[in-house]
């Protein structure tokens, strides 16, 4: 019953040209570590670096097939408990000086 | 598709290729969502205390190699666009052009570790290595300011390193020994165009730690250095 959903997989290019946009991506991160920014040095550390993940998880590990959307959803929620980890953990040990 | 149901990759308890394939890839990145917690512990670990003992931190920090670091993440990349062309190798059915890949993949796998180990030994040898023989004599550098720090909480800082790089090292020794699997596999014929799940939910392990590694790079090395 289920076809083989070939979806249109990226071409050999595309992900060369996502690699590429990788590795400049790590060369902008070296060098906005040497800049001064202040407090925003780790801000742009991680948003850079967010950035690269996403372009992994969407162009790299893109899961051909049905149960997509089951899929997405396992991976959501570990993305959601693993938030509820850092910002409950960082919300007690960032305020424990407020008295 | 009634061909399918003779196919010999498919197990009886399955419908068709495509359910079992589904399946799959499902315990897969439940798989990964189990890894993502795992280290995502390390990481929040390593916020608290960088929080707490900034400037500690950031002297640990300093001591790191922003070029071996950068050279790695180079080479995971590069790695995970093999592993991609691979996959797409195995959906073509090209066996040889799949076990180039996969090889390739293995050697750049290597070739992290083999830095992570020079990046180590100074480690060991400069006494940065927590226990007994540790000792931290360097400042922390703040814009040419040179402040004094703790070197317990030096200590902190490069026992975090080596449990948040040791335990990617090992998943790296893991994906290392998993692609030489698959690669030995691949070259006997086990996979076509029909079936090469292994080798999707392989690459996906193997971009997952790539992924730690994107994380691991700025928090330990970059984040602590401005000029």
């Amino acid at each position: 019953m289920s076809e083989h959903e070939e979806h249109a997989s990226h071409s050999q290019g595309f992900s060369l040209a996502i690699g590429a946009i990788l590795l400049a991506l790590t060369a902008t991160t070296v060098g906005a570590a040497f800049v001064n920014l202040g407090p925003f040095n780790p801000v742009v550390a991680l948003l850079i670096a967010t950035i690269k993940a996403t372009l992994v998880v969407l162009f790299f590990m893109h899961v051909k097939g049905a149960s997509e959307k089951l899929t997405g959803a396992v991976v959501l929620s570990g993305f959601f408990f693993l938030a509820i980890l850092i910002s409950l953990s960082l919300a007690d040990y960032m305020t424990r000086s407020w008295r | 598709m009634e061909h399918e149901a003779h196919y010999p990759a498919l197990l009886h308890h399955f419908a068709d290729a495509q359910q079992q394939k589904n399946a799959a890839s499902l315990g897969m990145w439940l798989f990964l969502v189990t890894e993502i917690m795992f280290f995502g512990g390390m990481f929040c670990a390593y916020l608290i205390y960088r929080l707490a003992h900034f400037n500690a931190f950031a002297a640990g920090s300093q001591q790191l190699s922003i070029a071996l670091g950068a050279f790695n993440t180079a080479v995971l990349i590069v790695s995970s666009v093999t592993v991609v062309l691979a996959v797409k190798a195995a959906e073509a059915g090209k066996r040889k052009v799949l076990v180039g890949y996969l090889v390739v993949t293995v050697l750049l796998g290597l070739t992290f570790l083999v830095v992570k180990g020079f990046e180590y030994r100074e480690k060991f040898e400069r006494h940065h290595v927590p226990g007994a023989s540790f000792s931290f004599t360097d400042t922390f550098d703040d814009n040419g300011k040179k402040i004094p720090v703790n070197p317990k909480e030096a200590e902190l800082f490069f026992s975090l390193y080596f449990a948040m790089t040791g335990m990617h090292a090992l998943h790296m020794i893991i994906g290392c020994g998993l692609f030489t699997g698959l690669a030995i596999l691949a070259w006997k014929g086990h996979y076509s165009p029909s079936y090469y799940t292994p080798i999707e939910n392989g690459g996906l392990y193997w971009h997952l730690v790539d992924i730690i590694w994107i994380y691991l790079f700025p928090l330990l090395y970059l984040i602590s250095r401005h000029s």
